[in-house]
């Protein structure tokens, strides 16, 4: 990048931030995963990183995470969507009268459809929005921190977080509880 | 997870998945060519076919009074019909939790795409004046013109906007991690190319959270939509007095019906897709039972609606649907509604035998006449409905389907194929997380392998 291009430094820090010191241990097992969890969190860790190749509910229980804030995404969306529909078909119906089938012109049986179709639609969009928005913010939280490409294989890992002081302790409750491989970044 | 599916092979790790998955995206064989030039070579034929119809007009195609809905729109239900197993599979059998879906549901979702993609150009062809689609959205104009919200045709294309709308974001959803897990083992170009279209997959415990969620709701969403789509679909006919279509019964019969042809269809192109990606040991034999028994459950549902409809048609006492269902059967038509019978009435039950569920070969052949019959089934209630209204002075029409109708279709078929395969040698095919998910994870202690 020219350096007449160059963002200004908090700017820049928001797409690009500075890699975040930690420790990450790589695991070949779900059970070690589980353990080394739960040693971090005895030891006061939480803003630790999972990564897994699948979810498994033994990972989210042994994190004990909240329900995903999705559901209300999906939610205000149906519910957006319905009333979108309605409106719709109500207000173009009104604003274009036109007689059919001996039926009123604001007709509520033949617009459910409608109703139901954009209720369908806005609640899967903001679905995606949801999951869209919360990984993302979630990914700002955690910042910039180490991976590894076997994660979406085969290996299971888990980044802490950790200043050069408290590595060497993190390092140890990685290693016992079975990582296979620990690295420090 | 319950242990509905397959128990798999030892030697079926994950890394086995990641691999054997992975290894379809690689350099493709002749065959693999020689199906996609086939399927270009279709598509030119429709793209021609659509040039000449362009400048001549609709006149090209077989169209006659009173039989003004003919074999375009025979194909677009046809089509759309094709969508619903895909549907079903990735999301009705994900809320019921069935393990084995996992291994065949990315094709049939992907296919599910695709058949609606090839659906919707066809009422487009059929309007004459494509340029003018446009008008069906209701959109703000100087004419202060709006659409009639009463008519299902309207309903209609809200249903299928949505369909494909949904059904995209669905299998887009499905392939991220997917995507992420072949990045990491890509180089080169489709490396970038992973690496952008797996928008900074992970795999990060917060990103399985929201995902999970989200995925259980998307699921949850398209399992009432895609009975709606094919219901809404129905009503088109259904809201029409034409005897032979003015029916309560449409909408489960061809909700049944679009399952049925859509599962035929899954099968069609699973096992090409299994013997040319070498995909034995991840889609098995009981992947194909289970695919049987769902094609002969919604083959019987089928079987029952014609024996309800013939029955409905005596038992009313109305001269006119009487007449329309013996002008079906023994009219000039007779042979459209005699394949259909046979194909979706009778041969699925040979499905009854194990035997013939567990042999590759006879399952699809089975499900080529199925598609077969499906499609007939649509000309019969379509054309045949319109070719014998007895309230018009064109009674017992005739009705030929031209040059230029087949060749449409042949074009719908080789647009459809030609995506289906252009995705399956650049997106993973069978999902590789959901693959994994159904397989015992790999554990160090024996204290926790009870669970």
């Amino acid at each position: 990048m020219s350096p007449t291009l160059r963002l200004p430094g908090s700017v820049r820090e928001l797409f690009s931030p500075p890699p975040k010191p930690g420790v990450l241990g790589v695991f070949g097992h779900l059970d070690t995963t589980i353990a080394a969890i739960k040693q971090l969190r005895e030891a006061g860790h939480t803003d630790f990183t999972v990564y897994s190749p699948i979810p498994r509910h033994e990972l989210e229980d042994a994190l004990a995470q909240p329900v995903s804030p999705v559901r209300m995404f999906t939610l205000i969306g149906g519910i957006a969507g319905c009333a979108i529909g309605a409106w719709l078909s109500l207000w173009m119906s009104e604003d274009w009268p036109i007689q059919v089938g001996g039926k009123p012109i604001g007709s509520i049986p033949p617009y459910v459809v409608i109703m139901f179709e954009m209720t369908i639609l806005f609640g899967a969009l903001t679905t995606i929005l949801g999951i869209l928005l919360n990984a993302a913010f979630a990914a700002r939280r955690a910042g910039k921190i180490m991976y590894d490409p076997r994660f979406t294989n085969d290996r299971f890992g888990i980044f802490v977080p950790a200043e050069a002081g408290k590595a060497p302790k993190v390092e140890s409750i990685l290693r016992s509880a079975g990582a296979e491989e620990v690295r420090r970044g | 997870m319950a242990d509905t599916h397959p128990a798999p092979p030892s030697r079926v790790t994950y890394d086995y998945v990641t691999r054997t998955i992975a290894r379809t995206l690689g350099t493709p064989s002749r065959g693999y060519f020689l199906l996609l030039a086939g399927a270009v070579t279709l598509l030119a034929i429709g793209i021609i076919t659509l040039l000449f119809l362009l400048r001549y007009g609709l006149g090209l195609a077989g169209y006659s009074h009173p039989v003004y809905w003919a074999v375009f729109i025979t194909c677009f239900v046809f089509w759309v019909g094709i969508a619903h197993s895909g549907t079903l599979i990735s999301a009705i059998l994900f809320l019921f939790r069935s393990g084995w879906r996992t291994a065949v549901y990315r094709t049939a979702e992907a296919m599910t795409v695709f058949a609606v993609m090839t659906a919707g150009l066809f009422p487009l062809i059929h309007i004459g004046r494509q340029w003018y689609f446009y008008w069906l959205i209701p959109y703000p104009n100087e004419r202060g013109l709006w659409p009639n919200f009463k008519s299902p045709l309207i309903w209609d294309e809200f249903a299928i906007g949505t369909y494909f709308t949904v059904s995209t974001v669905f299998l887009i959803m499905g392939l991220i991690p997917d995507i992420a897990a072949v990045r990491d083992l890509a180089t080169g170009w489709r490396k970038k190319l992973y690496a952008i279209t797996s928008i900074g997959w992970t795999g990060s415990n917060e990103q399985w959270r929201h995902y999970s969620r989200g995925y259980l709701y998307l699921a949850a969403l398209a399992t009432p939509l895609v009975l709606s789509v094919h219901s809404v679909v129905s009503w088109d006919f259904a809201m029409a007095l034409v005897p032979g279509w003015h029916a309560t019964l449409f909408a489960p019969y061809f909700v049944a019906g679009a399952i049925y042809s859509g599962v035929a269809m899954v099968i069609t192109l699973l096992v090409p897709i299994r013997y040319i990606f070498r995909l034995e040991e991840l889609i098995t034999i009981k992947h194909f039972e289970n695919l049987g028994k769902l094609c002969l459950l919604t083959g019987l549902i089928v079987s029952y609606s014609y024996v309800t409809e013939n029955f409905i048609a005596w038992f009313s006492g109305d001269e006119h649907e009487r007449a329309a269902f013996w002008y079906r059967a023994f009219g000039p038509f007779w042979w459209a509604s005699w394949t259909m019978n046979i194909c979706n009435g009778l041969l699925p039950w040979l499905l009854w035998f194990k035997k013939v569920r567990t042999n590759i070969t006879a399952l699809f052949v089975i499900s080529i006449f199925v598609n077969i019959g499906m499609w007939f089934e649509r000309y019969v209630i379509i054309v045949v409905s319109l070719a014998g209204e007895p309230y018009t002075n064109w009674t017992n029409a005739v009705y030929n389907p031209t040059w230029a109708d087949w060749g449409i279709m042949a074009g719908s078929f080789g647009w459809f194929f030609m995506w289906f395969l252009l995705f399956v040698k650049n997106f993973p095919a069978v999902s590789i997380s959901e693959v994994k998910e159904v397989l015992p994870p790999p554990r160090r202690g024996r204290v926790a392998a009870s669970r």
